[in-house]
């Protein structure tokens, strides 16, 4: 018993051994390592991958381990890049030593999922569903969902609000989105990564994307936001919801893009430093046909890298806003509008060799 | 004559050879080395307390003992309090350890007490065991879908028809606490079970013997006679449970509901220690860290406690069954 013990440990020490000398072997090949945001993970990861391959001397890793452990990991400097739904507040640019360059490469919409037997297709109004999410509205008949869905049986069953159990750029967004369009909401509970959901026996909390999905899909009578490309993926019912402009609209590429434009990039450059400020958000768009919870999602880039490391992510984000965006829309992202690749082409210019 | 009849039993390759240099040697060595291996752990344990102290320290000298009562855990305001975590953990490991510890303690009984005949006993035993290597993400998993849609008609039928009972004042809308110290209670179940077979099993059987001999029914041995005798043992199993329920992360962060709020309720949903580490730790800020880490301590300190009062009834239960000092 003994003996086998401590030759299971000599094994696992040498595999040890073995796996940082094969690591070494292979030093010639640049290796770019990131981590953060989990929402962008699978395109990311469908990115690096195709990226990798295509270009046998550069590898790229990615570890979704969410948007402030990115960060964190970027200000420490054990990553090369990071990836953040919530870019980085001017503390964080002051604390990252090596400077930033903060690239917006792809967009997500956040879409409310809902479990209610037999109802194919849901409206909710602009002052309805922050109400549901700030707990005013308990019931599903209750008479304000009821006259936007004329013809729909809604059943008398109580709203179960399920949300992130987890701190999130999802939630930032969406809790941002609610505060914008809703003072109630904003004063109760108010834009946060993890915000202090109401305390009741409705509101219930999952990790993550999918953890929300699970739960939505196994709960009578529950809602919950979620990234489009889970909903998209698990194929659940989506509610469409009332715009700015007093739209009805649907998720999707065209009605994401159509929020994007109204996206106004700051003038002026990120605090401390020459890089034009990319940082803009979308809370509450305009146009007609804008669906109105959207995102951009940012690459965390330093202003200098090793020369090696430098030519591979120029190369990698120029990848990701040509061949990268077409791939967005099948995966439920939306595609970055010309424009603004063009500014991220410009702005990508700042990380320099050392 | 001269021949010493010992001698060939003397031989160095004979078990009753006088120990060689190097058996002295081997000895002490293993002895030095085990000795090493004790302290080891010892010096681990107080290496994590005092890392996970020092981390903590500025959010205990921030937050004090208004941490442990405190009801908000907000990272955006910078205010924690774990109260609702303290409650969650101790209230489903609770139920956990009624629901998992009778289980168990009951299958120990009928796989030790010739209800079944050996080889059977033997398969069973093994069955339960096995429930010990499914991970605990599956334990969620199916807890989701299996368990609580399985669980909602029920809570439903005494929540409209018990409500005045507190037990029952909401109904089950999806995760709650009575899926997660169900789920919780099928986890301890084998450490349980296992552990009150070997405490049952090592009753001598001449025990057994004597209580039938003065004429007890099979029950009255068990009850009277078998288990007050494996007490202590029950109790160091049951201890055991009520730590692994009071740790367990994975299957309670997707079962349990995640809301913070104290509800004496079996279907409202909860919160632990351990799922509140879990889903806060990959996003949380500094100071939320540091708070992350006076939870973690509040946790340990917490499992220490059961441990210390688990130990103490064991001593009690000896001194008075057992008549051991």
């Amino acid at each position: 018993m003994r003996s086998k013990t401590l030759q299971q440990t000599l094994v696992a020490g040498l595999c040890l051994v073995l796996g940082t000398l094969s690591t070494a072997g292979f030093a010639e090949e640049v290796r770019l390592q990131g981590s953060g945001a989990s929402f962008p993970f699978p395109i990311y990861s469908k990115w690096f991958r195709d990226f990798s391959e295509k270009h046998d001397d550069i590898r790229v890793d990615y570890q979704a381990k969410g948007s402030g452990a990115g960060i964190r990991d970027y200000i420490n400097e054990v990553v090369d890049f990071a990836g953040s739904d919530a870019a980085m507040n001017d503390e964080e640019i002051k604390d990252a030593k090596r400077g930033v360059v903060l690239l917006p490469v792809t967009a997500g919409e956040v879409v409310l999922t809902y479990n209610l037997d037999g109802v194919k297709s849901l409206k909710l109004p602009r002052d309805v569903y922050p109400d549901i999410f700030s707990g005013k509205i308990s019931k599903w008949n209750d008479p304000r969902i009821a006259k936007a869905n004329p013809g729909v049986k809604l059943p008398d069953s109580d709203i179960t609000v399920v949300v992130r159990s987890d701190s999130s750029g999802t939630t930032y967004v969406f809790t941002g989105h609610l505060s914008e369009i809703n003072d109630t909401f904003k004063q109760e509970v108010g834009q946060g990564k993890a915000p202090q959901w109401p305390k009741s026996n409705r509101f219930v909390k999952s990790p993550k994307n999918d953890g929300i999905t699970a739960t939505v899909k196994q709960t009578p009578g529950s809602i919950g936001y979620i990234e489009y490309g889970y909903a998209k993926l698990t194929k659940m019912p989506v509610a469409m919801l009332e715009n700015k402009s007093g739209n009805f609209v649907s998720p999707g590429p065209e009605s994401g893009s159509a929020a994007l434009a109204s996206a106004e990039f700051p003038a002026g450059n990120l605090p401390g430093s020459e890089v034009p400020d990319l940082r803009a958000w979308v809370f509450d768009p305009a146009g007609a046909k804008a669906w109105p919870i959207a995102s951009f999602t940012w690459l965390l880039i330093p202003q200098e890298m090793p020369k090696e490391k430098a030519e591979a992510m120029h190369k990698l984000v120029e990848y990701s806003i040509t061949e990268g965006q077409k791939i967005a829309d099948s995966m439920g992202y939306i595609p970055l509008p010309e424009n603004v690749v063009e500014t991220v082409r410009d702005v990508a210019k700042h990380v320099k060799a050392k | 004559m001269s021949a010493n009849p010992f001698k060939d039993k003397a031989s160095p390759h004979s078990a009753s050879a006088p120990p060689s240099a190097a058996d002295y040697w081997a000895d002490s060595l293993f002895r030095k080395l085990a000795m090493t291996c004790a302290g080891l752990i010892i010096a681990l344990l107080a290496y994590i307390l005092l890392e996970i102290g020092s981390q903590a320290m500025p959010a205990i000298s921030e937050y004090g003992i208004g941490f442990v009562g405190g009801t908000t855990w907000d990272g955006s305001r910078d205010e924690f309090g774990v109260l609702p975590e303290i409650w969650g953990t101790l209230y489903s490991s609770i139920l956990a350890l009624i629901i998992g510890g009778i289980m168990g303690v009951t299958i120990a009984i009928f796989l030790t007490q010739e209800f079944l005949s050996q080889k059977v006993a033997t398969v069973f035993r093994l069955i339960v065991e096995l429930l010990a290597a499914i991970p605990s993400v599956v334990y969620g998993l199916w807890g989701i879908y299996v368990l609580i849609p399985m669980l909602r008609p029920v809570a439903g039928w005494l929540h409209t028809h018990f409500d005045f009972i507190p037990l029952f004042s909401t109904d089950l809308s999806g995760p709650g606490l009575a899926p997660a110290a169900l789920v919780l209670a099928i986890m301890i179940l084998p450490t349980v079970a296992a552990i009150s077979v070997d405490a049952l099993k090592r009753i001598p059987y001449k025990v057994k013997e004597a209580a039938y001999g003065m004429g007890t029914t099979r029950w009255e041995a068990i009850l009277k006679v078998m288990l007050p005798t494996a007490s202590s043992g029950i109790l160091a199993a049951l201890v055991l449970g009520f730590g692994r329920a009071l740790g367990e992360t994975m299957a309670l962060a997707m079962l349990i509901g995640n809301s913070n709020q104290i509800n004496l309720s079996l279907f409202a949903p909860a919160n632990t220690l351990a799922s509140l580490l879990a889903s806060s730790f990959p996003e949380a800020g500094d100071l939320e860290i540091r708070a992350l880490m006076y939870a973690a301590i509040v946790l340990l300190l917490l499992t220490f406690v059961v441990n210390v009062m688990g130990l103490a009834i064991q001593q009690y239960t000896m001194r008075k069954f057992e008549g051991k000092k």
